[in-house]
């Protein structure tokens, strides 16, 4: 199945944006991480914006780079959001609020808790009524969205946004799910002819003898350790070095996505 | 239907099985369809003082998973257990697996909640330092992480091919087929267990109590005196083979999905339906059949005064006044995030045993409604059926299924 990557968006600390992502991840800047500011998420109007969690922001914040970098409506294009655990912010919230004896908790901080909330928020920022998925493979969720992404991409014939994102676990959940650092990416792929940054070929495979691909800064390889989303961040390296590059993705312990990684022509 | 899409090879659902508060199986659940038997009670859910009903599965507060699962051990995998465990599932599972290999087997599961149940209680067990207790902070991945229900089929079944969860509200366990024709098509299995669990917890519970959405009485869907819905817990799972791939005779399979996006608020549904419109739509197109094709609908049928209302509309503008109507949320309660799997396979009895379930609690039918809705059961071959599903953040799904010939 062969995909091309129309559009990037990226957040973490030390990598702000596919623009400065890219110097990093491809060795010409240094990666200095520092704390990131709250997210623009422009798209948002000012009051939602207010009331949005940082899902939300951040989510809708690197959909909304990708997408502008793909020059596509976002009102034609479908979207898959993968993250481990969604709105854990809003969990402990909620969590803590049922733990009291009268259990009044919020009707907004209730309808924020679902997995679809930034997919609802992104659909309703851009009017968009296509299809959306919101999903979860715990470690491996940015690559059963990438999987469930290019499918779509191959079987329907048409562009799909992809955005990943996990952000940092407040206490006490982070004792269950500890993730120390927000990451958020998106993507958007098409069918192989609309390709602009790089071109991709998937092929699922059964677990292998060859490990998934790493990282070799050691700061980075830390990172992608410790955030699902991060997981993403090989591919990105790949994309960001140019040339011809395998990247191998797990999927559970029994499977690999493995993906070659050419540059575009034009 | 979307530019590209090209119409679907049917799915054949080879084996399937489900579990309501209606009982254990889908022979009991078929009874009490039959028998107009709700399973909706006064709400009884741990120490919940609401003044609402609840369609809660009997059994599984005293529940052992055993030793070897133990680790998965919370209210919705033993759901999904006692699921699995119903209608000869695992044989019809195991023999897959050997005709395909366990690595060419997905699952995809639905979850609207997962396991947030035992977060619940942990933070009611948390200590004088604020910390969470250790039985459950070395489970979180196992119970309340969004994927611990695919993970736990996946276990049970010892399967070893793509798996993923989907977690869209409501609509999360409706979009498993479209997910897993996917994979089917593009050749990345040759067979999927798809399926959605959701489990009674207070988040819930509280929840659409503060938004003011549960009734005081069993729901009543497109009663005039609708005021909201119950809550019901399900668990469901189907078997899904390319019609190519096993015979095709008699048997139901899946025949068209549509999914789309309000993209209009987090909780209410677009004032004109256009996302329930674009669904059923394009699960039309996807199947190559008109609106006079489908025999019945399954409406979502929350019965709140919305979402009656706004489904109406866009039902009856594309089916007209004569398609037959029901919503059967009376009987199992809505059970969220497994609604769609557990109508889908509602859908799936009623086109096996010829019958259409009116709709249960509803005794004079809204007068600015203008389906035909079902009040009593009906007896009739059935061939094709809609069903529809509706959820938070504007996330909606259609699904058609029939008897294929």
């Amino acid at each position: 199945m062969k995909v091309g990557i129309q559009g990037i968006g990226l957040l973490a600390a030390g990598l702000e944006g596919w623009r400065a992502g890219r110097a990093v991840l491809a060795c010409t800047e240094p990666f200095a991480p520092v704390a990131v500011p709250d997210p623009e998420a422009a798209l948002l109007p000012p009051n939602e914006r207010r009331r949005s969690s940082d899902c939300v922001r951040w989510a809708l914040h690197v959909a909304q780079e990708a997408i502008a970098q793909s020059g596509l409506d976002p009102r034609e294009v479908p979207t898959v959001f993968a993250s481990s655990g969604g709105e854990m912010g809003v969990l402990d919230t909620l969590c803590r609020t049922l733990a009291e004896p009268e259990r009044m908790i919020s009707p907004t901080l209730f309808h924020q808790s679902v997995h679809n909330t930034a997919a609802g928020y992104w659909s309703i920022a851009t009017t968009c009524q296509q299809s959306s998925t919101a999903l979860s493979c715990f470690d491996d969720s940015f690559a059963a969205g990438l999987l469930e992404a290019i499918t779509f991409v191959c079987v329907e014939q048409r562009p799909m946004l992809l955005v990943a994102y996990d952000l940092a676990v407040p206490a006490p959940l982070s004792e269950a799910r500890p993730i120390a650092t927000g990451f958020a990416v998106a993507l958007v792929l098409a069918p192989p002819s609309d390709c602009s940054l790089a071109g991709m070929h998937l092929r699922l495979d059964e677990a292998h003898q060859d490990e998934p691909t790493g990282l070799v800064d050691s700061a980075l390889e830390q990172v992608r350790q410790d955030n699902p989303a991060a997981r993403s961040l090989p591919l990105l390296r790949a994309i960001a070095t140019g040339g011809s590059q395998r990247v191998r993705l797990s999927l559970l312990e029994s499977q690999q996505l493995v993906l070659d990684l050419d540059p575009c022509r034009n | 239907m979307p530019p590209n899409a090209q119409p679907l090879t049917p799915l054949t659902l080879t084996a399937y099985t489900l579990v309501t508060a209606n009982g254990r199986g889908v022979g009991p659940v078929l009874q009490a369809l039959r028998e107009r038997r709700s399973g909706l009670k006064p709400c009884d859910f741990e120490d919940v003082p609401l003044k609402t009903y609840i369609g809660r599965v009997e059994g599984l507060e005293d529940f052992s998973l055993g030793n070897e699962l133990d680790r998965f051990d919370c209210r919705n995998n033993r759901l999904a257990w006692l699921g699995l465990q119903q209608d000869g599932f695992m044989v019809a599972v195991a023999e897959a697996k050997q005709r395909y290999g366990a690595h060419r087997v997905a699952v995809v599961m639905g979850t609207s909640t997962s396991g947030i149940l035992e977060t619940e209680h942990a933070y009611q067990a948390r200590d004088l330092a604020g910390s969470l207790p250790a039985w459950y902070t070395s489970r979180y991945r196992y119970t309340h992480n969004m994927f611990s229900l695919g993970h736990f089929v996946r276990a049970c079944l010892g399967l070893r091919g793509p798996a993923t969860v989907i977690s869209t509200a409501c609509s999360s366990s409706a979009k498993v087929f479209a997910t897993a024709d996917r994979l089917l098509r593009a050749g990345l299995c040759d067979a999927a267990i798809v399926g959605g669990v959701d489990s009674l917890c207070l988040t819930t519970l509280y929840g659409f109590s503060a938004l003011q959405l549960l009734s005081t009485s069993p729901c009543r869907p497109c009663d005039e005196d609708r005021d909201g819905l119950s809550l019901g817990e399900a668990a469901g799972f189907a078997l899904l083979e390319s019609s190519q791939c096993v015979s095709r005779r008699g048997a139901v399979a899946l025949l068209g999905y549509g999914e789309s996006s309000d993209g209009y608020h987090m909780s209410h549904p677009h004032p004109e339906g256009a996302g329930a419109i674009r669904a059923i739509r394009d699960a039309l197109g996807r199947a190559g059949l008109q609106p006079r094709d489908i025999d019945y609908v399954n409406l979502h049928g929350t019965a709140t005064r919305v979402n009656d209302a706004v489904e109406d509309k866009a039902v009856s503008g594309i089916f007209g006044l004569a398609t037959p109507c029901s919503s059967t949320k009376g009987w199992t309660g809505h059970t969220l995030g497994a609604a769609g799997i557990t109508e889908a396979l509602i859908s799936v009895l009623c086109l096996k045993h010829g019958f259409l379930p009116g709709t249960l609690n509803c005794k004079r039918i809204d007068p600015t409604l203008h389906s035909r809705i079902l009040r009593d059961n009906d007896v009739r071959p059935v061939r094709r059926i809609l069903s529809n599903i509706f959820g938070f953040g504007g996330n909606n799904c259609s699904l058609i299924l029939g008897t294929l010939r």
